[in-house]
């Protein structure tokens, strides 16, 4: 029984919290609100509650399970092991069930599942900005501001929707002159609507290292927002149709270059999958070759490191939760950066703190999010760097949004952007 | 049910976002970090800004006869915050505020709420210390932890909680606002109440200003490990380091059942088969602590460790303290509940007390790992067990009451650090007598005739 089935699923799990109030000392939400309910402990004993009887799900309950930005910082800090990202899921997963889903994300949710939804709106793009957004003076990325308040707030800056997708700027295939490998990219959404520097970042790197690129067109969004919001037959129906896209085109491995794709591959559509047994085979046999891209540069290929050029930058890394507890991955990002001549790496204080951005949460409770990005940003304004590196495009809006809003100044890139500067530079 | 105008009286002082009165959220402080303990829902939990909402809200509870349970961060382990009559949680917690660090009278002065671990990282900045470290220093509040009197590793030489607290503002049962105390290190002025509200369990007054003392930080440390295939020998090798003049900061002891979950655990190259070890630190001056170490070193050898190793870097120090420091969490994951006693003894009883908790374990044929603060004698005899195996847990009640009927025959107390709250209140008459007990009631009635404040809590109300 997975934990999207039913909430029986996880009364071991709730046994195990001792009610130690560990998880106090890092939960992002509880260090702003200070209520008992904002920090897994409390989330935890209202799963129990709702299992024994004596309380109901009831809305109220839904919206108490909406907060959390899923950043797992309190399994880590957990005496008795926890898995509290399991609880959560659980939770949110028997609150659309009983309660259906909260309207903001209904929305956001209906709009990613329909992809073709989501590319008419590209086109429509530069008309529905202008109306809706407009330019937020800045730097580095296009980044707009909300013109109305539509519920979430004025405060959050939104990246202007790309001029062409990704998927739309390349083949299927990328192909290059004896490729040592063939590696399959998933794009996801950000990458391939907002960011899509980052993608051509990714296929930069890999044709530089001699790697064919399979870009499937039929690929969809990850799932991940919808499963972690408890709407779970969206992301079992995203789910699947990734798995056929890429086993369509087959591939020697698939990478990730945000932090909600690499889950989604190497943990959650096998666990979402777990009653459909062809398709279970396919996701298990996919999740063992999935890799973030920078775990990938540095276990399987090893990258070159042959004409990189020297790139001058003072760069702290932002580590995305997802990527850093969710999937180990802390140490190789920063060896990258390391090997990049010219750039000096900086830590900042705490760099494993979420940003507060956690995709929809941020739609959702927008005051909050603002408050959790708020710390993040004092604690990069604090370094003295002129780059921020981190490894998920949502954590770079969350950080861009957040430098911008405070009136600093940094330019905020993905790591593999910053090694594709270098290959460019030692050309 | 809470008459409409409490709830009215308490919005019209706080405002709208600092009184809770939905189900979801008052259902999560019904409980606190305390073991196989019944939950009550309070009716409003309310989280005031100033002392002067503080004492407003005391006045409303007196007013409408209602209780109030004052809450830091609900980590005790004694069910000192369950709202056991329903009525009113008082949070402590938006009174955050590290008011001072003041440097030329080693003292700083906080809000209740402000968490220990922030109140040390703002002293080091002056190279001062706060002691009192329990293993909850990154959770719990000040204020908590001073209405515990917590103790934690370094309490041996630096002693524990009631020896840092110079002063306090409180609010009165009667919602008047009183302090004791200051900066001054001698102060013999009236009764010493500071001393009386530390430990209070928030059954006297609620805290609403804290001064503490500081004191230099250390200058370097030193850690070491002995080893011992009895423990009668590592008893008697923890009286005679006393003996010898030396006052290490921290002397800690873990049990065979202790050690080998921690290794499983950590493997931080503890011997699996060893009966008890003992970990040490020595601080202060650089030249001292060097001497101290190897002082350490032979008298444990002398008394018979089978392996003594003073730990070289600060990796291998933190290997050992990991290893301290994982008992709790590591005994925690082996069965789902976790009874956590700090029964206490005089340092010398400890091979005694050891001996008799293990003798307990055998007769009710329970699962119990010992591991403390064996400097202080203060030993945490943990019972793993399932509060949902019911004949299992009347073993456990048993062999608790029989833990505590040891500590006190063999001169000790029912509580180092953790506190009476409810958990301990039916065991007050064992260690006071009757005529204590009722003494107790009398302090408790002076200060608050109506019993508004944290009501049966410590003291029985007949
Ligand atoms: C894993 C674990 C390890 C622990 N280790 C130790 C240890 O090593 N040593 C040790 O001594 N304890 C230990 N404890 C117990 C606990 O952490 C301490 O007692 C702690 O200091 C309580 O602080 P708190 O903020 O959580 O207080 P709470 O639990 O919120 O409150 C404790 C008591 O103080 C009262 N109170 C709170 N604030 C005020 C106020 N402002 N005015 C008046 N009354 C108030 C409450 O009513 C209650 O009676 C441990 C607990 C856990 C869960
Ligand atoms: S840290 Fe773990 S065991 Fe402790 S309260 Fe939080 S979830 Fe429960
Ligand atoms: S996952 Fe993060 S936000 Fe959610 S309860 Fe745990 S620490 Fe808090």
């Amino acid at each position: 029984m997975s934990v999207y089935d039913s909430l029986d699923s996880i009364t071991e799990e709730l046994h195990k919290c001792m009610k130690c109030g560990n998880c106090m000392a890092v939960c992002p939400i509880y260090k702003e609100t200070r209520k008992e309910v904002g920090v897994a402990r409390g989330k935890i004993s209202l799963a129990e509650y709702i299992l024994s009887g004596e309380a109901e799900m009831t809305k109220g309950m839904a919206d108490r399970f909406s907060l959390c930005t899923t950043c797992m910082a309190c399994n880590t800090n957990c005496p008795c092991g926890v898995r509290f990202d399991k609880i959560i899921l659980a939770a949110r997963a028997e609150a659309v069930r009983k309660k259906g889903l909260h309207p903001v994300k209904k929305i956001a949710f209906t709009a990613l599942k329909m992809q073709r939804m989501f590319d008419f709106g590209m086109k429509a793009g530069s008309i529905f900005q202008g109306v809706a957004l407009k330019n937020a003076p800045s730097r580095h990325s296009k980044l707009a501001r909300m013109r109305v308040d539509v519920g979430i707030g004025k405060e959050k800056l939104f990246p202007m929707l790309s001029k062409k997708t990704l998927r739309s700027e390349f083949p299927e295939v990328v192909t290059i002159k004896n490729p040592k490998m063939r590696v399959g990219f998933f794009t996801g959404c950000m990458i391939n609507y907002f960011y899509t520097d980052i993608g051509r970042a990714v296929i930069e790197v890999l044709t530089e290292n001699n790697i064919e690129v399979v870009i499937p067109k039929f690929q969809a969004c990850c799932g991940i927002p919808a499963s972690v919001n408890g709407d779970v037959d969206s992301a079992c129906s995203l789910a699947k149709r990734n798995l056929r896209a890429f086993e369509r085109m087959g591939a020697d491995a698939l990478v990730v270059a945000c932090s909600s794709g690499g889950t989604a591959w190497k943990h959650v559509y096998g666990e979402l999958l777990e009653n459909d047994h062809e398709f279970k085979a396919l996701a298990d046999k996919w999740a063992k070759k999935s890799y973030d891209i920078s775990e990938f540069l540095i276990h399987q290929v090893p990258f070159k490191k042959e004409g990189l050029g020297r790139v001058r930058r003072k760069v702290t890394y932002h580590e995305p939760c997802h990527l850093n507890r969710g999937q180990g991955i802390s140490k190789e990002p920063r060896e990258i950066l390391k090997s990049i001549p010219g750039v000096e790496l900086i830590e900042m204080k705490e760099p494993g703190r979420c940003c507060g951005m956690a995709g929809s949460f941020s739609l959702v409770h927008p005051d909050l999010s603002v408050q959790i990005s708020d710390r993040k940003t004092a604690d990069i304004q604090t370094t003295n760097t002129d780059t921020v590196a981190t490894g998920c495009p949502a954590c770079r809006l969350q950080l861009q949004s957040g430098i911008e809003n405070a009136g600093f100044d940094r330019e905020v890139l993905h790591t593999v952007q910053i090694l594709a500067e270098s290959y460019r530079v030692g050309k | 049910m809470l008459a409409h105008e409490v709830l009215e009286d308490l919005v019209q002082v706080l405002g709208r976002e600092n009184v809770l009165t939905e189900q979801e959220d008052l259902l999560t402080y019904a409980y606190d970090a305390t073991a196989a303990m019944k939950h009550h829902k309070p009716d409003v939990v309310v989280a005031p800004l100033s002392t002067e909402q503080v004492a407003d809200v005391v006045k409303i509870a007196l007013r409408h006869h209602v209780p109030i349970y004052p809450r830091g961060s609900g980590t005790n382990l004694s069910g000192g915050t369950i709202p056991i009559e329903g009525g009113i949680v008082l949070s402590m917690l938006n009174l955050n505020k590290i008011l001072e660090v003041d440097q030329d009278n080693l003292t700083a002065t906080v809000q209740p709420g402000v968490i220990i671990q922030a109140l040390n990282d703002e002293a080091a900045k002056y190279g001062l210390l706060y002691p009192p470290d329990p293993g909850t220093v990154t959770t719990a509040t000040m204020g908590g932890s001073v209405s515990e009197c917590s103790g934690g590793l370094r309490g041996l030489k630096y002693g524990v909680t009631k020896h840092y607290i110079m002063g306090l503002q409180m609010v009165l049962a009667n919602g008047e606002v009183i302090r004791w105390g200051g900066k001054t290190v001698k102060n013999v002025t009236g009764y010493d109440l500071v001393a009386l509200f530390t430990g209070a369990e928030g059954t006297l007054g609620i805290i609403t200003e804290i001064i503490v003392k500081l004191i230099p930080a250390p200058e370097a440390r030193k850690s070491i490990l002995a080893v011992f295939d009895d423990i009668d020998k590592a008893g008697r090798a923890i009286a005679a380091i006393i003996r010898n003049k030396v006052i290490p900061a921290t002397l800690e002891i873990l049990d065979n059942a202790t050690i080998q979950t921690v290794e499983n655990f950590v493997h931080a190259g503890l011997p699996m088969d060893a009966e008890a070890v003992l970990l040490c630190e020595v601080d202060g001056y650089k030249e001292v602590v060097e001497r101290e170490a190897v002082l350490v070193e032979r008298i444990l050898k002398e008394e018979g460790a089978v392996q003594v190793k003073i730990a070289k870097d600060d990796k291998e120090r933190d290997l050992l303290w990991l290893a301290r420091r994982s008992a709790l969490p590591a005994l925690a994951q082996k069965r789902p509940t976790t009874v956590l006693e700090d029964a206490t003894v005089p340092r010398s009883k400890i091979p005694d007390m050891l001996k008799a908790i293990r003798r307990i374990a055998t007769k009710y044929n329970l699962q119990i790992a010992t591991f403390g603060h064996a400097g202080d004698g203060n030993l945490h005899p943990t019972i793993l067990t399932d509060e949902r195996e019911l004949e299992e847990m009347k073993r456990v009640h048993m062999a608790v009451d029989e833990i505590f009927e040891t500590a006190i025959a063999l001169g000790g107390t029912l509580s180092g650090e953790h506190g009476i709250g409810i958990a301990k209140m039916k065991y007050l008459g064992l260690e006071f007598g009757e005529a204590g007990v009722a003494a107790l009631r009398r302090i408790k009635e002076a200060m608050d005739p109506n019993y508004v404040l944290n009501p049966l809590k410590m003291v029985r109300r007949d």
